[in-house]
């Protein structure tokens, strides 16, 4: 299982470089560089199977039900980009060591080069597509923070932001894209879908499929209209710009397009689209790079018109275009890679990167000029090197393609004109920067640079050099293997010489040469025209306006609705619930009333639904009068209680009839702190508006409540009955479905509780909210707080009603009761004692901090799921046994050890609430009664 | 009895939404109080509703009550008590931090009226 562990290395070495960095600033650059080559070594040994002409396959099933699982793949594809963000990756990690100052936090560098570095190996090397995703979406993130490396520069901030707002859209265009790819091939996983192109292609959902991927791999990899992004990426440090912005990131969206190759191509619409984004691509690119006076601002174009190029190709879709596709990756990769440190190192050097005070550093660094000349060679297609190859390549594919088509002059002719601009961009890099006269005004005497920061550049020129003279003997097993995975089959015939013979692309290759020459001539009028047009066709600027726009408009809704008031917030809320439900059933397909046969209600129920209907009307009437409506509230509770009893449901019933008290008790207490009345509302009209809103509500739930009971019933829980004595071991099947069954939502549900438990304690941390002196009425507070009689009969039923609990605990699994009941009827035995004998004395007597209890019965619920995975089954499984006793036969279960956690949470979070609660006041009364009253 | 019960849930949702929809904290609260018992008798009633016949095995039993919508309601009873706590505890909060109880914080004419009794 290499390939998991080759992705793994960089994520999980991410923080250790940043832990390293700690004890010296360097560290972080050897341990992202060891991590990165470990990777390089661990794929070696799958690598060899992939040339053989294999497929390598790793699955971790995750959730196999939702078709998500830990696959990775390893095929031709994979690997070739795979090696190129290794191998470029540990050039840029060395590059990098030297071009980051002493202020640069290297840690934080390095550690987000590897977590890109780790999710860019996510996305080449996944089988699953849905796992492919969440690396695209993990390389925008990551490059947003490389991007925005120096935090304290705006340019750095806003590229950074623009950048994730234009991939992010992508991704989340992807994600739909893939979610209808899945649906349509039925399967995510990638072996499965590249086999079905037919069926895929010929599926109704196709176009929206298609312009959906396309979207997420255009957005990713600069394509037009989305192209702006890149050039604003180039405030991030130079490193980064050479592994993101030319060998990996943007490649990502390529790839993509490599990836999806065998089951997308071949239609009108993605010749259409991907030829056309490519085509406009590729010439704005080149134009746009052509008249940069940033150096870094001239790559980026370049770079946009490079990717253009290569979507281009494989928008021709024959697979020999295909081949040139491929190979102008890797090509591309090298030489732009090698030109972006060039960049850094200049920019280093002379402490500007604008190429109009630029000029002569041949003087100044006559090694380093070299290298980057031989790049941007390579970059322009000339002869002897890899660009000139790939780029001869893709003129013959543009004349084969156009000779059938209505074309045959007009696309070759464009081809080339991209091709004049490349070449006229790239002589400005060499010539505009190393000669043509002397520097003008730079901050800084530039000179060669450390010697080991330009290794880097010496061996990425190497390759292009040596691919560029014997490409058969140096990139071609790879490009062979490479183009077969993107394929899924052998790819055809091609030649990888230098020379072919005397045919269209040499002299298309010829017009480019000449043509670019020519236009670098004449330079000078031609900048100057477009510095006076530059900032009419200013990218940036209309998503700056589009995304002013978008906040407007949202701001404009907001302030619509949310005036800052919760009452008309929630009148909202309540409205769109009751219109929404109302458009379900105006006007109504089937009747509301269901087929089911209803029952006859007896006298004592209609007298129960009369008085809780009165009572609650009652409440609402009254709420003004804040004590009198919570005591019908509690009333309330009672007769729900009733109900449950009423229709077989003993467990609920003693439920609410405990919370019932504890809320009770909770609410009394808590309006000890809140005006005794609430304030009549004199808006009338909002009141009606609040009354008709309730009527709607009220008139949909029970709409709703009806046309659910006057339907039969289909339910899953004959299982639960039918199981519970077999297979949970007890007789209570609401139990066992609570602590067996699905004791994985009961344990959720503790732990909610406990939350709330633990969050009312740290609201009420310093909350001192001093409890009025008089009551209601305007009387002293009786003096006689906690009556002697009272008391002591409470502490009297305390061992009883703990009996209780007890007894209902026990039975819990057979008979109605169980953990919660039984928690409950605890705290309310508690809860009493504090009420009449006063918190002072309860606490002497009892544990006074309660998160222990919540935390062991917490524990003691995880526990129990713990036991049973170190014996080998899953999660919460519980096991039960028979005991005989001289007295009884029971069963005694594993799942009666959560119920205990569950009773433990329960009573402890119950306590800490209400005690908190009633100390919040200082002590509960003022503890020494005044004199004065005492008097009376 | 279906009639009864969808009566009853509609009414509590009712009551439930209008003091919800009020300025002050507290019927706020009895609000998501009155919700909370309308949204458990609904679920509850998704059980459909049989008389006498509980959902505990035994051999004299002709048939059983649903016990998965029991279940579900029996933690929500609990969790909808630790909800309305946390509530309360946020409206004393607001009301130490803000010197009122208005659901937005708002100073209050009532609170010159604090303690004093409203007439009948």
């Amino acid at each position: 299982m290499n390939l998991p562990i080759v992705v793994l290395i960089p994520l999980l070495g991410a923080p250790l470089a940043a832990w390293v960095a700690r004890y010296g600033r360097l560290n972080a650059a050897w341990m992202a560089g060891a991590l990165a080559a470990l990777a390089l070594g661990l794929l070696i040994p799958a690598k060899l199977g992939v040339f053989r002409g294999e497929t390598l396959v790793q699955t971790i099933p995750w959730m196999p039900e939702l078709g998500l699982n830990l696959a990775f793949r390893l095929d031709g594809l994979g690997m070739l980009f795979a090696i190129l963000i290794l191998v470029i990756g540990l050039l840029v990690i060395l590059y990098a060591r030297y071009y980051l100052g002493e202020a640069d936090c290297t840690g934080r560098f390095f550690a987000y080069l590897l977590l890109f570095m780790g999710s860019m190996l996510g996305i080449v090397l996944s089988e699953n597509i849905l796992m492919l995703l969440m690396f695209w979406e993990m390389t925008s993130l990551s490059s947003f923070l490389l991007i925005s490396y120096w935090q304290y520069r705006s340019d750095a901030r806003n590229g950074a932001r623009m950048a994730l707002t234009v991939t992010g859209l992508g991704g989340l265009a992807l994600l739909g894209g893939f979610l209808l790819l899945g649906d349509i091939a039925g399967s995510y996983e990638l072996s499965a879908i590249l086999t079905q192109g037919d069926l895929i292609r010929a599926h109704p959902l196709y176009t929206p499929m298609l312009v959906l991927i396309l979207l997420g791999a255009f957005t990713k990899s600069a394509q037009f209209p989305f192209h702006f992004w890149l050039p604003q990426a180039m405030a991030a440090p130079t490193p980064v710009s050479a592994y993101l912005h030319s060998a990996t990131m943007v490649k990502a969206g390529v790839f993509l397009l490599a990836r999806l190759f065998p089951v997308l191509s071949g239609t009108h619409e993605w010749a259409y689209l991907v030829m056309g984004a490519g085509l406009a691509t590729l010439l704005i690119g080149a134009y746009f790079a052509l008249f940069q006076h940033d150096l870094k601002g001239l790559l980026a174009y370049s770079t946009i018109s490079h990717l253009g190029l290569i979507t281009l190709l494989f928008g021709i879709g024959t697979p020999l275009a295909a081949v040139a596709g491929v190979f102008h990756i890797i090509n591309h990769a090298t030489f732009k890679a090698s030109l972006f440190m060039a960049a850094g190192i200049i920019d280093h050097e002379c402490g500007t990167r604008d190429m109009r005070r630029i000029n002569g550093l041949w003087r100044f660094m006559p090694y380093t000029a070299t290298l980057a000349m031989v790049a941007a060679a390579a970059m322009a297609g000339v002869p002897l090197f890899n660009g000139f190859l790939s780029k001869e390549m893709f003129f013959g594919e543009a004349v084969n393609f156009a000779r059938d088509s209505i074309w045959v002059w007009f696309f070759p002719g464009v081809v080339a004109l991209a091709g004049v601009l490349a070449v006229a961009y790239s002589l400005r890099f060499g010539h505009d920067v190393f000669f043509n006269g002397e520097p003008v005004d730079l901050p800084r005497t530039p000179h060669e640079p450390p010697r080991w920061m330009q290794v880097p550049v010496e061996i990425l020129v190497a390759i292009c050099l040596l691919v560029g003279i014997a490409p058969a003997w140096t990139v071609a097993p790879l490009l062979q293997v490479g183009v077969a995975g993107m394929l899924q089959e052998t790819p055809p015939y091609y030649s990888l010489s230098v020379w072919h013979g005397f045919n269209a692309a040499v002299i298309m290759s010829i017009v480019a040469l000449v043509g670019g020459v020519l236009l670098y001539l004449v330079r000078r009028p031609l900048l100057a025209l477009g510095d006076r047009w530059h900032g009419l066709l200013d990218a940036p600027a209309a998503y700056r306006w589009l995304l002013r726009q978008l906040v407007a408009l949202a701001d404009a809704v907001t302030r619509r609705l949310d005036i800052g008031s919760q009452q008309r917030l929630l009148a909202v809320f309540v409205i769109t619930a009751v219109a929404a439900g109302a458009a379900g059933i105006i006007p109504p397909h089937v009747p509301i009333t269901g087929p089911a046969p209803m029952t006859l209600p007896d006298l004592v129920s209609i007298a129960v639904a009369i008085t809780l209907v009165l009572a609650a009307f009652t409440a609402a009437l009254i709420h003004q009068r804040r004590l009198e409506s919570l005591i019908v509230l509690g009333a309330l509770g009672l007769f729900v209680s009733l109900i449950f009893v009423k229709f077989s449901a003993p467990d609920l019933a003693l439920t609410q009839l405990s919370v019932e008290i504890v809320t009770i008790v909770l609410l009394l207490l808590a309006m000890n702190f809140l005006p005794r009345t609430t304030p009549v509302e004199t808006d009338k009209a909002m009141r009606l508006r609040h009354f008709l809103i309730a009527l709607g509500a009220g008139a949909g739930s029970g709409i709703l409540a009806w046309a659910v009971l006057t339907r039969p019933q289909a339910s899953i829980s004959r299982f639960f009955v039918e199981q519970s004595v077999p297979g949970g071991g007890g007789t209570n099947v609401v139990n066992v479905i609570l602590v067996d069954f699905r004791g994985f939502d009961t344990l959720g549900e503790i732990t909610v509780l406990a939350l709330a438990a633990l969050g009312i304690y740290a609201l009420l941390e310093d909350l001192r909210l001093p409890p009025p002196p008089l009551d209601s009425a305007g009387r002293r507070w009786n003096w006689d707080l906690h009556p002697p009689i009272m008391a002591a009969l409470v502490r009297l039923l305390l061992p009883l009603a703990l009996l209780v609990s007890v007894f209902i605990f026990l039975r819990g699994h057979n008979l109605p009761g169980g953990g919660f009941i039984a928690g409950l009827v605890t705290a309310v035995a508690l809860i009493v004692q504090y009420l009449t004998n006063g918190v002072a004395w309860t606490t002497a007597r009892m544990p006074r901090n309660l998160h222990p209890i919540i935390a062991a019965g917490l524990l003691i619920a995880v526990g129990t799921g713990v036991v049973s995975m170190a014996l080998g089954y899953p999660f919460l499984t519980s096991a039960f046994t028979h005991v005989h006793w001289p007295f009884a036969d029971f069963e005694l279960a594993s799942a009666m050890a959560f119920d205990l956690g569950v009773y433990l949470v329960v009573v402890g979070a119950t306590l800490l609430i209400l005690v908190h609660m009633g100390l919040m006041g200082g002590a509960s009364q003022p503890a020494d009664p005044d004199p004065a009253c005492r008097a009376d | 009895m279906e009639a009864l019960l969808a009566g009853i849930i509609a009414c509590l949702t009712g009551c439930g939404v209008y003091l919800l929809l009020r300025a002050q904290t507290f019927p706020v609260v009895l609000g998501l109080t009155f919700l909370s018992y309308a949204v458990n008798l609904f679920l509850f009633a998704t059980g459909r509703l049989i008389v006498g016949q509980p959902a505990v095995i035994s051999d004299a039993a002709t048939g059983y009550a649903d016990p998965l919508p029991q279940a579900l309601v029996l933690t929500a009873i609990v969790i909808a008590f630790a909800m309305t706590a946390f509530v309360i505890m946020l409206a004393l909060k607001a009301r130490a931090e803000l010197g009122s109880d208005h659901v937005d914080g708002l100073a209050a004419a009532d609170d010159r009226d604090h303690d004093r009794e409203v007439g009948p």
